[in-house]
This record gives structure tokens, sequence and C-alpha cells, in this order.
């Protein structure tokens, strides 16, 4: 028997503590996969990997990483991580923030991080949704997408469209590499760890600052099973807040 | 041959991996409940698997592993 498929090392034993469906599982473990493979191809010390976590419903991600981790306060794990790869040049560092973490409160440290052109690596998990306190309206949150603090939908002329990170952080001189994905399918998922290995591989070369923005679901606060969650955000999310490249400057060089 | 081993322990009876295979090889148990209360995936028929493993990239709790022969 060989093996198709099993769990990667760079996963602890620690079952995910997430509700049943929820992407942030699947969007962990294609981090982790990345980190693995370019270990084994010896791109990569297995002791010089630092994650830093947020606060928001992966706020234990630090559980499951087998590699070191940090937890920055709500938003500033940007920051945190800049702090980490300029002592340390030659760590891989990568952030993991949702939505409300990194488009709400920490907008300024992700703004800013890029502006500076910080050689991280950030995974951004847009659900949406403050998913950990109870499922409020994040500015993520889209119009007419009903939350607890937006219980009639959420209306536009009160709270502003949704607003789109990879299109704002593309157009900051910093970036070098912007991507939207999704991990609704087959297809998808593995663009998407193509995507996350690649803004790694980047870091790796001393490149600038590269966000990897995964659509996610948030079956329990946006009150559907994880299938129709899925669905949901095939025909709301995606048509809003589309996937693709928005900056690769290596590809451009080419 | 495939073999799609699912660990029940782990598994949230979330059907993403029932919606992801294309052969429709695996269901929901009607009668088991695993300690944590979920009804977990079953190989219903296994004889129908292609080894494409989209229903482990798609578990979000990691709990399935496939091998072939
Ligand atoms: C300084 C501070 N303000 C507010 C909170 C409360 N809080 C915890 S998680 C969270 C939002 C998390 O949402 P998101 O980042 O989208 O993560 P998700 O749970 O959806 O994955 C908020 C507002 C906090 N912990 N600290
Ligand atoms: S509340 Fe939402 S984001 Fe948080 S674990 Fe549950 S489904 Fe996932
Ligand atoms: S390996 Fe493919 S065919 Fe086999 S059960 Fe999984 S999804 Fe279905
Ligand atoms: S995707 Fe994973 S957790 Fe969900 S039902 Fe299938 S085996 Fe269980
Ligand atoms: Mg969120």
């Amino acid at each position: 028997m060989s093996v198709v498929f099993e769990k990667t090392q760079l996963l602890t034993d620690k079952q995910f503590h997430y509700c049943p469906g929820c992407n942030h599982g699947i969007i962990h473990r294609l981090v982790a996969e990345s980190i693995d493979e370019l270990v084994k191809e010896g791109k990569l010390e297995a002791g010089n990997i630092v994650g830093v976590a947020p606060v928001g419903c992966s706020v234990f991600a630090y559980d499951y990483f087998n590699c070191d981790m940090f937890e920055a306060a709500h938003g500033r794990a940007p920051a945190v991580a800049t702090g980490i790869k300029r002592a340390k040049p030659d760590t891989l560092v990568f952030t993991y923030q949702g939505d409300g973490d990194l488009a709400s409160i920490g907008t300024a440290e992700v703004v800013h991080a890029a502006h500076r052109g910080e050689k991280i690596v950030t995974i951004f998990v847009n659900n949406a949704i403050y998913g950990m306190t109870g499922g409020q309206m994040a500015p993520t949150t889209l119009v007419g997408q009903k939350t607890t603090t937006s219980p009639y939908g959420r209306d536009e002329a009160w709270c502003g469209a949704p607003i789109k990170m990879s299109e704002m952080l593309s157009e900051v001189p910093g970036s070098y590499y912007i991507e939207r994905c999704a991990v609704n399918n087959n297809a998808n998922i593995l663009k998407t760890k193509r995507a996350i290995k690649k803004a790694m591989q980047y870091q790796l070369e001393g490149k600038g600052f590269c966000m990897i923005e995964v659509l996610s679901t948030c079956p329990t606060n946006w009150g559907l099973n994880p299938v129709e969650a899925m669905k949901w955000l095939e025909e709301n999310m995606i048509p809003y807040y589309p996937l693709g490249v928005y900056k690769d400057k290596g590809a451009e060089q080419k | 041959m495939v073999k799609v081993t699912i660990n029940e322990i782990v598994c949230k009876g979330c059907g993403l991996c029932v919606r992801a295979c294309p052969k429709s090889v695996l269901a929901l148990s009607k009668t088991k409940l695993n300690a944590k209360g979920y009804h977990p995936a079953e190989v219903a028929v296994p004889e129908a698997c292609i080894g494409c493993a989209s229903c482990a990239r798609t578990c979000p709790d990691v709990a399935i592993r496939i091998e072939k022969e």
C-alpha cells in the first residue's frame, strides 16, 4: 500500500476546535503542507519558521502548527511579524488573520507593513463576519447580509460598501504578491495551496510583502449547514470578491 | 484498489467530503454517533472509489487518509 494522502507533520495531533465544516481547518492544512514541502525540498530549515496567530476563531492556531508560534494582540500580527522578520531575517514568518482582525481593528498594521514592503506572508481568512464573538458585522460583510449587528441586512448607505483588501493592498507600492483564493472545491483548494507556497517561496527569495486572501465559510454564524455555507460563498462572496492574482511582481519581471 | 480511512473520533460529520466525492463513495452514518455527538462519514461504496483524494483535501478536520495498492 502506498500513501496517497495523509495528515502533514507540520500540523500537531491536537484536534481543531473549529465548528463542523469551518474552512479554517482546510486553510490551516494548506499552510502547514506548504511549509512542510519547502522543508522537504531543502529550501527551509525546520527550526526556522515562526507563525503569528491572531485574535479571532483561529486564536488557538499556535496549538495546531508544528512550528514556533507567537500570539499577537487583535490586529497586530503584521507588526509583530515585522519585528520577528527584521530580527531574524532567515526565518520564514507568516501571519494568519481573520477579516475582523486584518480588515477592521488591524487595518493600520497591515497597510503599513505592506507599504514598508515587509518580507512577511499574510494569510487573510475572509469569512465576512466576526466569527469568534458571535457573528457581528465586519467591514467585509456583504450588503444585505444579516448578522447580529445588522439584523435587517447590511445597509450600504449607513455602513459603506464591504472592504476589498486584496484590491487595496495591490495598489501599495511595497506589496509584492497579492492573490485572492477560495477553498470551495478541489481545483480551488489546489490553487490556494499553490498561492500560499508561492508567497512563502517569494519570502525565502527576499521579496516584499505577500498576502493570500482566502474566502472562507462560517456556517455557525451564517446560520447555514456546512454544505449550504459553501454554496452561499460561491453564490454571494465570489461574485463580490473575485478570485485571482491582483499583483505579482515576480511574474511581471519574467 | 484504494483504501479510504476515516478517523471517526476526529470527524465532525460536516458532509463536505460527501459533497466533494465525484463517485458518491461516502455517506454520513445514519446509525453511528461519535463521542463528539456527530454522525461520522463512512465509506459506503468502497468499490467505486478512484483514489482522487478530493474528500481528503476538503476535510476541515484532516480526518481522511488514502492509500493505494
Ligand atoms: C482589542 C480587542 N478588541 C476586541 C476584541 C474582541 N474580538 C475578539 S475576536 C474579534 C473578531 C474576530 O473576527 P475575525 O478576525 O473575522 O475572525 P473569525 O473569528 O471570523 O475567524 C473581536 C472583535 C478583542 N479580543 N480585543
Ligand atoms: S464560529 Fe465560524 S469561523 Fe468560528 S469556528 Fe465556528 S464556523 Fe468557524
Ligand atoms: S478518494 Fe475520491 S473517489 Fe475516493 S472517496 Fe475520496 S473523493 Fe471519493
Ligand atoms: S469532511 Fe471530514 S469532518 Fe467532514 S464529514 Fe467528512 S470526514 Fe467528517
Ligand atoms: Mg471573520
